[in-house]
């Protein structure tokens, strides 16, 4: 046990390198770079473009140099500063120049409580429905947690956000916008707030645990039923072990499996399924800005949000891959 | 009560006799029999092959081409058809003329009901390429000159919303192929490869597919279509998504792929045979492939629709297809304002048929996953 823990952390470290390296080059994989595109901007508006300007920020950015100095240049800053570089203004005026790791810090609360809300809606829903579906297959209450769950998967996330907004929009004549009323917008933190917020929260939470939730209940489903055909269990029945405890005692434990071994991939999801979402519903999450970094090349700030989401990821699925073989005696002994 | 259970049992066993048919079939005989006995399966079958012909013949299904402009009919509802009066049967619209709204001055159209316009079937039209070869003019239905057909109303600036979703289908439903097949080559060998020799082969292909699966997809699909150059044509620019999309959905496949490798490698039948002298290829081929590819096939199925759900995402944004080319993740654009969704809901009908595609991919998925599983009959 001990030994496959400090051996995936061993490995770890290597990939996470590799990530931080992979991060930094796909933002620069569109041709062009920031610059260019802010000059075209400038152009394009019939503006005169200041050469001198220009290679003031070439300086300052350090874009002349060539890509491992720049690469290197940002690691460093990171490792021995903890300072991730500044933003280029992509996304709106009041980032320009600001430094990441405060975007970051900014974004991060309400992603976080959507992300988390979410799955803690998704599991809530979806396990004991899966469980129900499985041990009462094609029962009137499988076929319409089937149904709905097939709709939920084959609507896409954005389409949903916009069906619910144009619904409310038709019906109540206002928009449901953004996590909070405008009045809590730019307050902090108070019990008003909070209760402002959850009633602002469950579009966005419903929007995004919709497609988690049928995904969900699928695997519940199917992977409960692939145990339950399984000869331990009609030997247990056999036995005369009442079905609450066959059923508790180790399919729904194994059906289980698949699900801790995906919990390092639901941030990344989330956010990526988020941010679209984000964008129609006005949300101040990192989706829209990692999606507005990303388009415009501010380099630093897209590839660290990358980063810092796929390092999230990789020790996410450390713990769950450790989840495993602490759950799973079957691994364990492997 | 016992006698009874035992005249079960002895009923259970003759009707198996009975229908020894059942067991002289061949694997892929039971599976065909069990996946057509799958309604829902059946269903999507049906409807797929139906919306995938529909795209073949979009070209001469749609009344009109994707990028012409009714000029003077933008915004306009669904085309309300008609029946009976003098024609008997045959349906029929009537001209309609733009007007204002005395305060919001958006437009309003009224039917003129003086004079119907038939609906005719197989009626010269605006010509077409097929195949970028010969040039054909033949379409399914249409109406005279001084009269419109619009099934789904008129886009912003007077586009067939129709026949834009149509032609759009070609691109929307082929991209999920394009994607699966390229995917299926990548996640095959490299799955493969990993799963059969384990090691640290195996070691090293599973972190480097940890590290791809690590990065969000919708960021890695649009870093990688922002560097679609904008240049190129529909064609290219098809193509370039198809590869953008597989990057990403080869991971799944690959995993797949090696742990079915892996549970299947030390069971006892595939250790007889490599004991018997059997080389790599003749255990792959002969004992291992057979074994998971049932199972690969459900895996694609369901990784079709993830495809063209993708697209439509990268489209919406605005990376993906670049107009004049047109896919449904183009056509939804119009919905992202959806205040004028109240007014005009028909332009959420392109969305209906993702949801319909993509719902009829995972029944098919489903209906095969059931027939390959060996304890299902």
């Amino acid at each position: 046990m001990l030994r496959i823990i400090v051996r995936r952390i061993f490995i770890l470290i290597p990939m996470l390198v590799l990530l931080s390296m992979i991060s930094f080059l796909i933002i620069q994989l569109p041709p062009g770079d920031y610059l260019d595109t802010y000059v075209l901007n400038l152009r394009n508006q019939g503006l005169l473009v200041d050469e001198a300007e220009i290679d003031r920020l070439t300086a300052r950015y350090g874009l002349g140099k060539p890509l491992h100095m720049q690469y290197f240049r940002w690691m460093r800053n990171f490792l021995v500063n903890g300072d991730l570089g500044r933003s280029f203004g992509s996304y709106g005026s009041s980032y320009n120049n600001k430094p990441v790791t405060d975007i970051i810090a900014e974004r991060l609360p309400a992603t976080m409580i959507i992300s988390i809300v979410s799955t803690i809606v998704v599991w809530a829903i979806s396990i004991p429905i899966g469980i129900y579906s499985a041990t009462h297959q094609y029962s009137l209450m499988d076929y319409i947690s089937t149904f709905v769950g097939f709709i939920g998967l084959a609507l896409p996330n954005f389409l949903f956000a916009i069906i619910i907004m144009w619904i409310v929009f038709a019906q109540t004549g206002h928009a449901v916008t953004g996590l909070f009323s405008l009045e809590y917008r730019h307050v902090p933190w108070s019990v008003a707030k909070v209760i402002d917020m959850l009633k602002n929260i469950w579009v966005p939470v419903l929007v995004l645990a919709t497609a988690g939730t049928a995904g969900l209940i699928r695997v519940m489903r199917a992977n409960l039923l692939d145990e339950l055909n399984k000869q331990y269990v009609v030997t247990a029945r056999a036995k005369g072990l009442s079905e609450r405890r066959l059923l508790w005692k180790y399919p729904v434990r194994i059906a289980f499996n698949p699900i801790f071994s995906t919990i390092g991939w639901l941030l990344p999801a989330i956010v990526g399924g988020e941010a679209l979402v984000s964008i129609i519903l006005n949300l101040q999450t990192i989706g829209p800005v990692l999606l507005t970094a990303v388009l415009r090349q501010d380099m630093y700030l897209a590839g660290s949000i990358i980063m810092i989401l796929s390092t999230l990821t990789l020790i996410g699925t450390l713990i769950s891959d450790i989840a495993l073989v602490w759950l799973d005696p079957r691994i364990r002994f492997d | 009560m016992a006698q009874d259970e035992h005249r079960a049992v002895e009923l259970k066993m003759t009707s198996v006799d009975a229908d020894d048919s059942l067991s002289n079939m061949s694997r892929g005989k039971l599976i065909r029999r069990r996946f057509l006995r799958h309604r829902l399966a059946r269903l999507g079958l049906s409807v797929l092959i139906i919306l995938y012909l529909m795209a073949i013949c979009a070209d001469f299904i749609a009344p009109y081409q994707a990028g012409t402009r009714l000029k003077g009919f933008k915004d306009m509802g669904p085309s309300p058809i008609h029946f009976g009066g003098d024609s008997g049967f045959q349906p029929f619209v009537y001209a309609r003329e733009r007007g204002f709204h005395p305060k919001t001055f958006r437009e309003i159209y009224t039917e003129n009901e003086d004079e119907p316009h038939m609906i005719h079937f197989f009626v010269r039209g605006e010509s077409y390429k097929v195949l970028g070869l010969f040039e054909l003019d033949w379409h399914l239905f249409g109406v005279s000159e001084d009269a419109n057909i619009t099934l789904f109303g008129t886009d912003i600036v007077g586009r067939d919303i129709f026949s834009r979703t149509v032609i759009a289908a070609r691109v929307s439903l082929f991209i999920g192929l394009g994607g699966v097949a390229i995917s299926f080559v990548l996640g095959c060998l490299i799955g493969g490869i990993s799963g059969y020799f384990g090691g640290i082969i195996d070691e090293l292909i599973q972190r480097v597919i940890d590290l791809l699966i690590a990065i969000p997809t919708l960021p890695l699909w649009m870093v990688l279509s922002a560097a679609i150059p904008r240049t190129w044509s529909v064609e290219g620019t098809y193509f370039a998504i198809t590869v953008v999309l597989s990057i990403v959905g080869w991971t799944g496949l690959a995993r797949v792929v090696r742990g079915k490798l892996l549970s299947l490698r030390d069971l006892d039948f595939v250790i007889a045979s490599r004991l018997s002298g059997g080389s790599d290829l003749y255990v792959i081929t002969r004992h291992l492939l057979p074994n998971f590819a049932s199972h690969l096939i459900v895996s694609l199925t369901l990784a079709i629709p993830g495809m063209i759900l993708g697209e439509t995402a990268l489209s919406f944004i605005g990376l993906g297809m670049q107009e004049p080319g047109v896919s449904w993740g183009v056509l939804l654009q119009d919905t992202m304002n959806f205040g004028a969704l109240v007014h005009q809901p028909w332009k959420l009908i392109p969305g209906v048929f993702i949801v319909v595609t993509v719902l009829m991919f995972n029944f098919v998925g489903d209906g095969l996953r059931d027939a390959a599983d060996p304890y299902s009959l």
